[in-house]
């Protein structure tokens, strides 16, 4: 299974060990309630809403250097846009992969 | 240049600012979860450059785009590609960023931006949504979409905040304007304007009681100062 890096967050931060810390910690933050919002909806049915959540949590699968993973989010956004969830186990372990990374982080 | 952010995601702006942080000719202004707030920010500020994120809830942002008469520059970010097409709609969108943004790539838009003379661009204004009626129609702007109004199926535009209610027959429309640009567009034979918040269609009063108008099942007051002008246009006995 493909794990998450910090190859970007890297590049990004360069010396810069404060920016670092203040981003990991945003997303440390952000991603536990942006994950919760799109279990949320799609408990509730609300396909429409959790491809809008899957949308935003794509963002930070790329930050996290998830290649594969990114190419998930993208079927599985437009799957829930229709309706459908073809995606969602492999979508999901993404979540727990990432979730797990960010407690060792 | 003086920018501001705008995404509803603060990993994103912070990602963002610190690409600007990078970037001497850049400062910062403010950043923005929401567009709403961006525009408040903007009624009273300039800004050169503007990185918007697309992928927004309840406005996304071309619907910001949309409201803004003069729009700086702007470069869109946004994690998906396939909005790239509709932003070459908007002269103002000077580059397009598709999440994660590299510090290389975010560095060429920045000289695009650069590079673009100060020549006056041109988008959608406000004023253009309702501006495109002709004849008895009338099209508003609803989610990216031009929707047609039947103008004399409208009994009552009424206003909410930075939003527009136009009441027809058969359905509600909510459009971002302003009953101003509304009242514009709309034939003063059948439109007046009763109060500052309404504008009804006097041809379907129900009734007149004191300072309110019943039109519909909507009671609507009628301001002091607007009341002589409605009872002119009664055909009174």
């Amino acid at each position: 299974m493909e794990q998450p890096n910090q190859s970007y967050i890297d590049s990004l931060s360069g010396d810069d060990k404060a920016f670092k810390q203040k981003l990991i910690d945003i997303i440390k933050r952000e991603f536990p309630e942006e994950k919760q919002i799109y279990f949320d909806n799609y408990n509730a049915k609300n396909y429409k809403l959790a491809a809008d959540n899957v949308h935003k949590l794509k963002h930070k699968i790329s930050i996290l250097g998830l290649e594969k993973g990114y190419e998930v989010a993208v079927a599985y956004e437009l799957s829930l846009e229709d309706g459908k969830s073809d995606e969602k186990e492999q979508f999901e372990a993404i979540l727990t992969t990432i979730t797990k990374y960010l407690v060792d982080l | 240049m003086n920018c501001i952010v705008i995404d509803d995601e603060a990993t994103a702006r912070m990602i963002i600012s610190q690409l600007c942080s990078n970037v001497p000719s850049l400062n910062v202004l403010e950043d923005f979860p929401n567009a709403m707030q961006a525009i408040k920010y903007l009624n009273q500020n300039e800004v050169d450059l503007i990185f918007l994120d697309i992928h927004m809830p309840d406005f996304t942002g071309f619907d910001f785009i949309e409201t803004l008469k003069n729009p700086p520059k702007i470069v869109l970010t946004t994690s998906d590609p396939n909005f790239a097409i509709q932003a070459f709609e908007y002269d103002c969108i000077v580059d397009y960023l598709v999440k994660p943004v590299t510090q290389e790539r975010f560095q060429k838009a920045i000289d695009k931006a650069e590079a673009i003379q100060d020549a006056p661009v041109k988008t959608v204004s406000e004023s253009e949504k309702v501006e495109t009626s002709s004849g008895n129609d009338l099209y508003v702007n609803i989610d990216r979409r031009l929707i047609k109004i039947d103008i004399p199926s409208i009994y009552l535009v009424e206003a909410k905040g930075d939003y527009i209610q136009v009441k027809t027959e058969d359905k509600n429309y909510t459009v971002h304007s302003t009953l101003k640009k509304i009242e514009e567009k709309l034939p003063d034979s059948l439109f007046l304007k009763v109060h500052r918040s309404y504008i009804i269609n006097i041809k379907k009063i129900i009734d007149i009681e004191d300072n309110s108008v019943l039109i519909k099942k909507d009671v609507i007051p009628v301001s002091r100062s607007n009341r002589p002008e409605l009872m002119k246009r009664l055909n009174l006995l």
